[in-house]
């Protein structure tokens, strides 16, 4: 009893300010660094300051930051996906081909792909696991047969590079409200894309940081020997992870598809670098074990500001891959100098 | 000072083969609650056989393994673990990152809430962990930082500590004080014999060190080329002669003659 009041005792008298916490947290460095970049635009892109100009923004970060969270819980799990980026048109391919080729139901196309993204994470986590190869190069196979098999099927099946639209199909307006719709919020355009962006953080941390689940991500990640000696399901925590790529990758494909209407069968290639570099400048370990899903989003954020801002200010797009580069290598930096220094418990 | 004379494990004639290589050969041993009992011996005299076997890695080949008068045979350590024999090996199966709280819990974590959102039970599992760590004389300032930040000693004594919250009342310890300096093996040998005499656990320490092991063990064991060479209890033992065991015995003695001369024990040249 004298024990249990002790500790309540030595908790409250713990002295930690709320600056020390927030730069113990992974994310603190991307957080820095979103600070950061916001106010170079601010400063050198006059447009950038308006509201209109910070929703398309958010819109551009939602469309990397959707994958990047599933990516960042996948790093923390000690793994790679590089296939991400090619499985989002692999699977807009699936649902309008399947749509129109096969079912002649768009429904039908949606659930059907939902289906062949959740086998197709499934199959890298097997993959992975029956072969003990490294995630690097099970998912560089997948990357490149998925994009061969992307242009090569959509060949084969229409003739052509992209597939058909299907915007005058049945069930399509339906559609495009769950996954495309944009809503008026005051006086701007707000993407529904940015909505379940935010829902798909928040859901991520409170599973990260509430659950156990998210205890056994960290472990797996971490060191997964010690996991497996504890009781820990490794492999199902692995391929559950490639899973939840594959869903997330659904879910942007689904957005996209209603969006545009048709699927261009080259498109995604390198995305999956971009999804990789928004988690890592949000804090993920390379090597697996640390990481957050709001780090990921502010990493997402980072890259949208940059596309945007770069257009903002007048410059060459091309401006944007150099600069993509510089924040990974900086954040990369920051990163371990804050690891550091919480390391040693400052 | 035994609590329960009936021993919770006991050995008769242990023996294990692999293929035509016999690696342990009529091996007895009891285990009492809150007794220590060492095993020593050099490389390849067959101690990790002895606690893979009393573990749960693998089944002996010859002679009676019981558990509470129970004959048992085990085939994985789940079935061990089950009856409350826990093994803490070297790697300490810790995650260096995680918190230490999450590290104490990991793979049996308290949930609270229900449905989709049932949940991690925090406040509970830190103020466990608190306790358990306060009772074994480790006081640590935050629960939050990483297992990774903390000396060699606290580690071993978090892992230690774990297994002991999760029921063990048979642990089997292995060398945890291999890698430690000195101040930390003494840590961890007062966090030994605290878990034996005030928690009433049966230990099982194993030891390249005789030192470490004559300062908390209650009978002694000796493994020489996977038989016993020494068996015998606190009373009846001085630290010399556990030394000279452990140095080799008769082996060594022969050595020395051979070296200083005092006679040729080896034939020929």
């Amino acid at each position: 009893m004298t024990i249990a009041v002790e500790a309540a005792r030595r908790q409250q008298l713990r002295p930690q300010s709320v600056w020390k916490r927030i730069l113990k947290r992974p994310e603190a460095g991307a957080l820095g660094g979103a600070i950061l970049v916001f106010v170079f635009f601010w400063i050198v892109a006059p447009p950038f300051r308006q509201v209109p100009a910070f929703t398309t923004v958010l819109y551009q970060a939602s469309t990397i930051g959707i994958p990047a969270v599933a990516v960042a819980l996948l790093m923390i799990g000690g793994e790679f996906d590089l296939s991400a980026g090619v499985a989002v048109t692999t699977i807009s391919l699936a649902a309008s081909i399947f749509a129109t080729h096969v079912a002649g139901s768009l429904w039908a196309g949606v659930v059907f792909s939902l289906a062949f993204a959740l086998a197709l994470g499934a199959l890298n986590g097997r993959l992975l696991i029956l072969t003990k190869l490294p995630s690097f190069l099970v998912t560089l196979g997948s990357f490149l047969m998925l994009q061969g098999l992307n242009i090569a099927i959509t060949k084969l099946i229409t003739g052509n590079v992209a597939t058909e639209d299907i915007s005058g199909r049945q069930g399509f307006d339906t559609l495009r409200t769950i996954f495309a719709a944009n809503f008026q919020f005051g006086r701007v355009q707000v993407s529904i894309a940015i909505v379940y962006w935010l829902v798909l953080v928040a859901v991520a941390t409170w599973v990260l940081l509430r659950t156990k689940v998210g205890n056994w991500i960290f472990a797996v990640g971490g060191q997964g020997d010690s996991a497996r000696a504890v009781g820990v399901p490794v492999k199902q925590v692995k391929v559950g992870l490639f899973m939840l790529v594959g869903f997330a990758c659904w879910f942007l494909a689904m957005h996209q598809l209603f969006a545009y209407n048709t699927v261009q069968s080259g498109a995604g290639i390198g995305n999956e670098l971009l999804y990789i570099a928004a988690s890592v400048v949000g804090g993920c370990l390379l090597t697996g074990g640390y990481g957050s899903a709001v780090g990921s989003a502010l990493g997402a954020f980072i890259f949208g500001m940059t596309t945007e801002g770069v257009i903002y200010a007048d410059w060459d797009p091309d401006w944007f891959q150099f600069f993509v580069g510089a924040m990974l290598v900086l954040a990369t930096v920051v990163n371990t100098w804050i690891r550091a220094r919480a390391a040693k418990g400052k | 000072m035994a609590r329960s004379d009936a021993p919770i494990i006991q050995l008769n004639n242990i023996g294990k083969n692999y293929g035509n290589i016999s690696a342990l050969r009529g091996v007895n041993l009891s285990v009492r609650q809150g007794e220590v009992t060492c095993i020593l011996g050099d490389n390849g005299a067959g101690k990790s056989t002895l606690i893979s076997i009393i573990a749960g890695l693998f089944p002996h080949d010859e002679g009676e393994y019981l558990v509470d008068g129970q004959p048992r045979r085990f085939s994985s350590p789940r079935e061990a673990l089950d009856l409350g024999i826990a093994a803490v090996y070297q790697t300490l199966a810790l995650v260096p990152l995680l918190p230490v709280w999450r590290n104490f819990f990991l793979g049996s974590e308290m949930e609270n809430g229900r449905g989709l959102f049932r949940r991690l039970d925090t406040a509970e599992m830190l103020a466990k962990t608190q306790d358990e760590l306060h009772r074994m004389g480790i006081d640590l300032e935050d629960l939050e930082q990483p297992v990774g930040t903390l000396s060699g000693g606290q580690r071993q004594v978090v892992a230690i500590a774990r297994a002991v919250h999760f029921g063990a009342r048979v642990l089997i310890l292995d060398e945890p004080t291999a890698a430690l300096g000195v101040a930390q093996s003494g840590l961890v040998l007062r966090y030994i014999s605290q878990a034996a005499r005030q928690q009433g656990i049966g230990v099982i320490f194993i030891t390249h060190n005789p030192h470490h092991a004559y300062l908390v063990g209650d009978h002694f064991m000796v493994l020489a080329r996977g038989e016993v060479d020494l068996d015998t209890p606190r009373s009846e033992l001085t630290l010399d002669r556990l030394m000279f065991h452990m140095a080799g015995g008769r082996g060594l003695s022969a050595l020395e003659h051979e070296i200083h001369g005092d006679g040729p024990v080896a034939p020929g040249t």
